[in-house]
């Protein structure tokens, strides 16, 4: 037992020796968290804004040119052409010069007065022109971010346009919004941002490392030697948990001061749900290592991990809109697992009890991951 | 007393083979190597060398056959074995990227050897191989003697009754190969049962008693002398001109195994079925008698003569 403890620091403290002298991978192990995080806590932005689109003006008038003031003042779009006609303005859209055209009709300021929004002549609910918007959006629908950004023009209020207090309707709805009132994308992308560079690093550190000794001819060594498999494995993911948990901690430690992203929940209960991603992550490492034969193969199975847990796990898009099937697949990453309950505990302050499925699946994930790679992992060379 | 667990044989093995899909690499080799000897595979690259070795060492189950290795059965003992047995690979497999002394200190430590005992051994080797200068350099950095010199000690750390060595001086110079071997003798009399595997003639020539392997097949076995006394062939050294048309005229003859030149002579073997070599040239050729002799057989005209059924 004393034996096996000690084999097992041999291993972790040559490992670290390893890591030591490898300056580049050292500094990718600081690195990719501090890059990643100011590039996507800057970058990544659900809420789009200066869309560049174009106006075609055929009302010429100082109320056509109030119009395009108010709609460029929401900051959602900025008009970058004017064109003449639509045919003209059409090619720029299809040049991707613009995303829209904001066509401006003829008779703008009777349909401005006929418009219901401004109260101001109370036509007949029968008379066909009141329902008349004012101008028409042409746009490139493909980006549905963009596009829906766009539709959220739709019901602009008029009143600033005729410098008259809004005649403001009371909203059906009263919306309050929790744990991210300035709705700033950060708040949600920091979190998250610990669970795929967490996927990324432990996945391939791990699986690096193993077939990197079997590549560099180590292994055959090893196995003639008195170590076991489990404290060879043991003795290999150990050191990755404190860079894994170093590397949460930058992510962490930076969203707060640089994004301002509040950690609401208790430091014990993300320091343990951290560490089940870690070991879970490590324990799919490892699983990897004992199929893959050489370093390329076990980068593209970490990438075949990686991008899943990216565009499923909910980090990018919310679970919720995602087909039955793909919400199965998500399912089974850790990393999906792991976004709820970091976002749960950093934002919501949600107690550790109250997520156990999720828990439970880490565990799980991780008891099973570690069985097999000791299963699949033999001290021959069959 | 039972001859299977005899005392004085460290490597007993029986009608062992292994396939590799269609290629047998080992086919029903039969071993009984003796304790506190170095004993010798000699076989070309390719021969089964390496695959012999690694089920040996219970790094590879055999498809069929027995081994007993130290008196454990394998491969079921293998982990047993793992404390007894040394093994240095082919390729160096201690790690580039740490040091002399780290190496050997991770070595010590999985072999379960700490504190003043390991300072100890580590300064012992260290001095024994003559790497006390190099101890704070990386092994990457080292030369093909160093590094093979450091795989040494390190398969020798824990005392090990049974070592066992895969070519290892493929990527060595002719001096180091010489003190390498001093050094294994000097194990060998402290005790230690060598098993070694080479495609040099002369480092075979120092075992206690070698293998002839061939695409895995056992051709002959026994000490050098006797391999070289047994011979199947008279090696006569021929003294003329125009040698390569001499040559390429005795090769044609189904009783002439091969003929080599050495420099202006031409050694040729000759089928031990042949009563009279001296005549059976004479007869064949026109040379004169005082230019043909009969010559004391080396190694490689054991080897060429065990393996030559590949070349025809």
């Amino acid at each position: 037992m004393i034996t096996s403890l000690y084999r097992i620091q041999a291993i972790c403290f040559k490992e670290l020796m390893q890591l030591k002298r490898d300056k580049m991978t050292f500094a990718m192990v600081i690195m990719i968290p501090l890059v990643q995080l100011v590039l996507f806590g800057y970058a990544i932005n659900t809420n789009v804004r200066h869309i560049p689109v174009a106006v075609v003006d055929h009302s010429q008038s100082a109320l056509s040119r109030v119009l395009v003031q108010t709609v460029a003042a929401t900051q959602v779009v900025t008009f970058s052409h004017h064109f003449d006609d639509i045919k003209s303005a059409q090619e720029a859209l299809e040049q991707a010069q613009i995303r829209a055209i904001l066509i401006i009709p003829q008779d703008l300021s009777q349909r401005v007065v006929r418009h219901a929004s401004l109260g101001f002549a109370l036509p007949d609910s029968s008379d066909e022109q009141t329902g008349r918007p004012i101008a028409q959006w042409l746009v490139d629908g493909s980006d549905t971010m963009v596009a829906g950004a766009i539709k959220g023009l739709r019901n602009m209020p008029l009143a600033e346009l005729l410098s008259k207090p809004a005649n403001r309707s009371t909203p059906t709805f009263e919306v309050t919004l929790f744990y991210n009132p300035e709705q700033r994308s950060a708040v949600n992308i920091v979190p998250g941002l610990v669970g795929i560079i967490l996927t990324m690093t432990m996945i391939m550190f791990t699986s690096a490392a193993i077939v990197r000794e079997r590549e560099h001819g180590n292994m055959e060594m090893l196995i003639t030697t008195p170590i076991r498999s489990i404290e060879l494995m043991l003795g290999k993911i150990i050191p990755y948990i404190f860079i894994g948990l170093l590397q949460v901690a930058i992510i962490l430690g930076l969203g707060y001061l640089v994004f301002n992203v509040p950690i609401n929940g208790g430091l014990w209960a993300l320091f343990c749900i951290t560490l089940l991603f870690i070991a879970a992550s490590l324990a799919l490492g490892l699983v990897i290592s004992t199929i893959a034969t050489n370093q390329l193969q076990s980068m593209q199975m970490t990438i075949f991990v990686l991008l899943p847990s990216i565009l499923l796990s909910g980090f990018m898009f919310p679970y919720e809109g995602m087909p039955e099937i793909a919400q199965y697949i998500a399912e089974a990453l850790p990393a999906t697992h792991f976004m709820r309950l970091v976002r749960g505990v950093i934002l919501r302050d949600v107690c550790f009890t109250d997520m156990l499925p999720d828990v439970y699946w880490l565990s799980a994930f991780t008891f099973a991951g570690i069985l097999l790679a000791s299963f699949r992992f033999k001290k021959t060379l069959d | 007393m039972n001859r299977d667990s005899a005392p004085d044989l460290i490597i007993q093995a029986k009608q062992l083979s292994r396939n590799f899909g269609d290629l047998k690499a080992i086919d029903k080799l039969d071993l009984n190597i003796d304790k506190n000897r170095i004993y010798g595979f000699l076989g070309p690259n390719g021969c089964g060398k390496t695959t012999a070795i690694r089920m040996l060492t219970g790094l590879l189950k055999p498809t069929s056959g027995e081994i007993r290795v130290l008196g454990l059965t394998l491969p079921q003992d293998a982990e047993k074995l793992r404390l007894k047995m040394g093994y240095m690979t082919q390729k160096f497999s201690l790690y580039d990227d740490l040091t002399v002394k780290e190496n050997l200190q991770f070595i010590a430590k999985i072999y379960g050897i700490f504190g003043a005992t390991q300072n100890k051994r580590i300064n012992e080797l260290l001095s024994t191989y003559g790497l006390n200068q190099k101890q704070q350099q990386l092994a990457g950095s080292m030369s093909g003697g160093q590094r093979q010199r450091l795989a040494l000690a390190a398969a020798t750390l824990h005392k090990p009754e049974l070592l066992f060595l895969d070519e290892p001086t493929s990527a060595v110079d002719p001096e180091n190969r010489r003190d390498f071997w001093e050094q294994l003798f000097d194990l060998c009399q402290q005790g230690t049962s060598i098993l070694v595997s080479t495609h040099y003639m002369d480092e075979a020539e120092r075992c206690h008693k070698l293998a002839i392997l061939e695409d895995g097949i056992k051709r002959a076995d026994g000490s050098p002398e006797q391999l070289m006394n047994n011979i199947a062939a008279h090696v006569v050294e021929i003294e003329a001109e125009g040698l390569r048309h001499l040559k390429q005229q005795l090769i044609q003859l189904p009783e002439v195994v091969t003929a080599a030149q050495l420099g202006a002579r031409l050694r040729v073997l000759i089928k031990s079925s042949v009563t009279n070599p001296i005549d059976f040239l004479q007869h064949h050729t026109e040379i004169v008698t005082n230019k043909i002799s009969i010559v004391r057989p080396s190694l490689e005209d054991v080897f060429i003569t065990c393996t030559g059924s590949r070349r025809q």
